[in-house]
């Protein structure tokens, strides 16, 4: 068993402490995140829910140094986070892969700006591309590829970089359902096969059971953390299953009520 | 899969349509081709049957000849080989400065954004002004030949600062967001990501400047120049010699298109890769 929510304060990637974030405009200042604070272990793999516009990405944001927060500390590994650091890779909502760039020029993208050994990043990509299926589409450019096989390209380039924590932001959004689900299933077995510390942000219930062990909801804006709780399945080797087949365990559809009902989902008319 | 392929197991619907295809093609080409040569029978027939003066427009068919006594060069005059390749450098420098100096102030005013909000109006009114009104002033200030330089960046120059900052302010601000979550300084965003996302701007950009830089050449030369299409022009025009005013004329038709054909060309080659 993992270092669940509560669990082990000795081993702690990321830390929030009191963060709050304003945004500040001519019409006035807008709080999107309020005294959130959040311990995530190495290796653990967190989702965090809420309704559009609730501050989730922006947590991301703040997680990956991109964004300063307006009150308290991010840490990562114990020290704060001044700007963006090469332990944190970060999946945006689309794969924006460079259509002049060729895919494993994309894929090498991250270690290129890093200033990283380009010969090393050229291998790493080959090989993370030719796992991920996209062996034989190295020299292709982006707009020849489908939807899914371009947020594979994007993983290969977050990865590329070997960073600790990857933080994917509703990175399978753009997708059509079925695509959908086989990347998901995907993503989280070469994360958790990697021992990544994984942070998903999504407004998608189902994706936020069956991908993460842990699920935390966030409340309307200003976010602040409503609930935190572990996502268990109980399975026969003890072993997390895959997403696919976490939705159809006895234990999904508990959860997904419970979530449900934390969300206050209103649709507006 | 190569278009042969495609072809050996065609249909005969698809057959069919391939050669409906390939004939509104020769159609379009087979008109274009047609409203230039009726073009040039109205030009020689016109004159020749008194309906329009001749004294004005000379003929297509005196061209030729005008062309082939011009290309020896005589004491008082250059050939006209040497006015046209005088024409087209001076173009060329033209808009070559005109894209190099335009990226750079572009850049430069994407880095430093408060600097495009102090010039921002200045520009904009710097674009709006004729530009031909500093003909004579340049001629004071720079001379006979650097004053046609001078006019054929000046009036490529603005268009292109305000097209390529545009293009550069235009970038996905995604993919600069992507570039910085891997930690990309402000060198980086602009090289690796708001740069080449501008080509297509680019070239957008060169397209306008080569036509605008002729016309500053041309413009230029007839204000000051013993040399070039513009000062053939002028000169014709003195003397009313229809002749020679045509045959430059068409000459700068004839550097138009190329210079059109070049660019399309490089257009195609840049956008193979996107």
């Amino acid at each position: 068993m993992r270092a669940s929510a509560n669990g082990g304060a000795a081993a702690r990637k990321v830390e929030l402490r009191d963060v709050g974030l304003r945004y500040f405009g001519h019409e006035g200042e807008t709080e999107a995140l309020k005294d959130i604070s959040l311990s995530i272990a190495p290796g653990e793999f967190v989702a965090i829910i809420g309704q559009s516009g609730c501050g989730k990405s922006t947590l991301l944001s703040l997680i990956s140094g991109i964004l300063k927060p307006t009150e308290g500390t991010v840490l990562l590994d114990g020290r704060p986070v001044t700007g963006p650091s090469r332990k944190v890779g970060y999946m945006l909502q689309q794969d924006y892969l460079f259509e002049w760039r060729t895919i494993l020029e994309n894929a090498v993208l991250g270690a290129e700006i890093q200033g990283a050994d380009m010969g090393a990043a050229r291998a790493r990509a080959t090989q993370l591309l030719t796992r991920y299926g996209l062996g034989k589409f190295l020299h292709y450019l982006p707009r020849q590829l489908s939807g899914g096989m371009r947020q594979r390209v994007a993983l290969a380039r977050t990865l590329c970089t070997e960073p600790d924590v990857v933080l994917l932001d509703e990175p399978f959004s753009a997708l059509d359902s079925q695509t959908r689900l086989a990347l998901a299933d995907e993503v989280a077995d070469i994360l958790r096969r990697e021992g990544k510390t994984a942070i998903l942000v999504t407004h998608d219930i189902g994706e936020a059971i069956s991908m993460a062990e842990r699920v935390v909801v966030l409340s309307r804006r200003p976010g602040q953390v409503k609930s935190d709780r572990p996502i268990r399945f109980a399975t026969s080797n003890g072993a997390r299953p895959a997403p696919f087949a976490a939705r159809n365990a006895p234990e999904f559809n508990g959860y997904f009520n419970t979530l449900w009902q934390e969300l206050e989902v209103h649709v507006e008319g | 899969m190569s278009k042969v392929d495609v072809i050996a197991g065609a249909s005969p619907q698809y057959r069919e349509w391939l050669r409906r295809e390939q004939r509104g093609r020769l159609a379009v080409r087979g008109t274009q081709a047609a409203l230039l040569l009726l073009f040039f029978v109205l030009w020689e027939v016109l004159p020749r049957a008194q309906i329009i003066n001749p004294l004005f427009t000379s003929y297509p068919s005196a061209l030729w000849p005008t062309f082939v006594e011009m290309l020896k060069a005589t004491p008082q005059q250059a050939s006209i080989l040497t006015h046209t390749w005088s024409t087209v450098l001076a173009t060329v420098i033209g808009f070559t400065a005109a894209m190099a100096l335009g990226t750079a102030i572009a850049a430069a005013l994407w880095w430093w954004g408060d600097l495009y909000k102090v010039l921002d109006p200045y520009l904009v009114v710097a674009n709006a002004m004729p530009k031909t009104a500093f003909v004579p002033i340049f001629y004071i200030w720079l001379g006979a030949t650097l004053s046609i330089y001078a006019m054929s960046l000046a009036i490529s120059l603005f268009i292109t600062i305000l097209m390529i900052y545009s293009g550069l302010q235009g970038a996905d601000p995604n993919k600069v967001k992507l570039a910085q979550t891997f930690g990309a300084s402000r060198g980086q965003i602009l090289t690796k990501v708001v740069l080449p996302a501008s080509v297509p701007t680019l070239i957008a950009a060169l397209k306008v400047n080569v036509g605008l830089s002729l016309v500053g050449v041309v413009v230029g030369e007839f204000q000051s120049a013993s040399l070039g299409l513009g000062y053939l022009i002028q000169y014709g025009s003195q003397i009313f010699k229809l002749n020679i005013v045509m045959t430059a004329i068409t000459i700068l038709a004839v550097v138009s298109s190329v210079m059109y054909l070049a660019i399309s060309w490089l257009e195609a080659a840049v956008m193979r890769r996107r």
